[in-house]
């Protein structure tokens, strides 16, 4: 009961945080909310018992995507807005 | 024992939903933001200590992990509070001062 | 472990679900950069919470090094969002 319960939650928090990212039209959003997406990505693989793959999940989806995508658009003229 | 543990982390985790719920309520952002920092790191400190109670050959592992929320979460989240002021989010109308716009205003003065 | 030390500990486990969804809330609502920064802080603690009461269920300890790996690159991914903003990076 518990594991389906948190299951769900965990499911819906990421599809919302994808439609936001793709209706958003600030681009620094949509990075906050890829990484939303990787935080409950990496959860749920926790819970289906892969300690290894939730780590590698964290470490690419927290800290070198975020990284390498702000580098990318502050070298981007006029990438604020859409 | 594990009565114990469980009952500290039940004040942890009702940290954390106050944390949540000031995020929630608060009405600019620097007051979310301290709302968000020292609800949050009491809550998740407590509650993971709690943990330790019920089992306690992991305590050395969990002290590691409450040393390091206790390092980076205040630090994250006074960067966060200067770029906010940086970027121009302005404060509340029912604030009463605000000392880093003083002392920009005082720098410019100065040079 | 007795029944009724365990009944607490599935409240709390509850109660920090909810602190997640809540601070999501603030997440899709928030009116600039700066507050979506501040609920992904908030999300990544109180999952924090939450993967240490999995690893309490299952019983493994290398659980605890998915929270400590977290603990860290959230921080860098914050601290790169700040200067970002501040307009340095």
């Amino acid at each position: 009961m518990t594991e389906i319960l948190i299951l769900v939650l965990l499911i819906l928090i990421s599809i919302i945080a994808a439609i936001y990212a793709v209706l958003t039209k600030k681009t620094i959003n949509a990075v906050i909310a890829s990484g939303v997406i990787s935080l409950m990505a990496s959860i749920i693989f926790l819970l289906v018992a892969a300690p290894d793959v939730a780590m590698t999940e964290a470490t690419i989806g927290a800290g070198l995507t975020t990284v390498v995508f702000l580098y990318a658009l502050k070298h981007v003229k006029g990438g604020e807005d859409d | 024992m594990a009565l114990i543990g469980s009952l500290i982390s039940l004040v942890g985790s009702l940290f954390l939903f106050l944390g949540a719920l000031g995020i929630l309520r608060l009405p600019d952002v620097y007051n979310r933001m301290q709302a968000g920092t020292k609800a949050t790191t009491i809550g998740s400190i407590l509650t993971i200590i709690g943990i330790g109670f019920a089992h306690p050959q992991w305590l050395p592992k969990l002290i590691i992990l409450v040393l390091f929320i206790l390092f980076t979460n205040p630090i994250s989240t006074h960067a966060l509070a200067r770029a906010a002021h940086f970027a121009g989010i302005k404060l509340t109308e029912r604030s009463i001062r605000d000392n880093l716009r003083e002392d920009k205003i005082e720098e410019e003065i100065n040079d | 472990m007795d029944s009724l030390s365990l009944i607490i500990y599935n409240m709390a486990y509850y109660i920090a679900m909810l602190a997640l969804a809540i601070a999501f809330v603030r997440f899709l609502m928030g009116p600039s950069s700066v507050d979506r920064v501040l609920a992904l802080d908030t999300m990544t603690i109180c999952s924090i919470a939450l993967i240490i009461f999995i690893a309490m269920y299952a019983g493994r300890i290398i659980y605890i090094d998915v929270a400590l790996v977290y603990a860290l690159l959230s921080f860098l991914g914050v601290i790169a969002v700040a200067r970002y903003l501040e307009g340095g990076l």
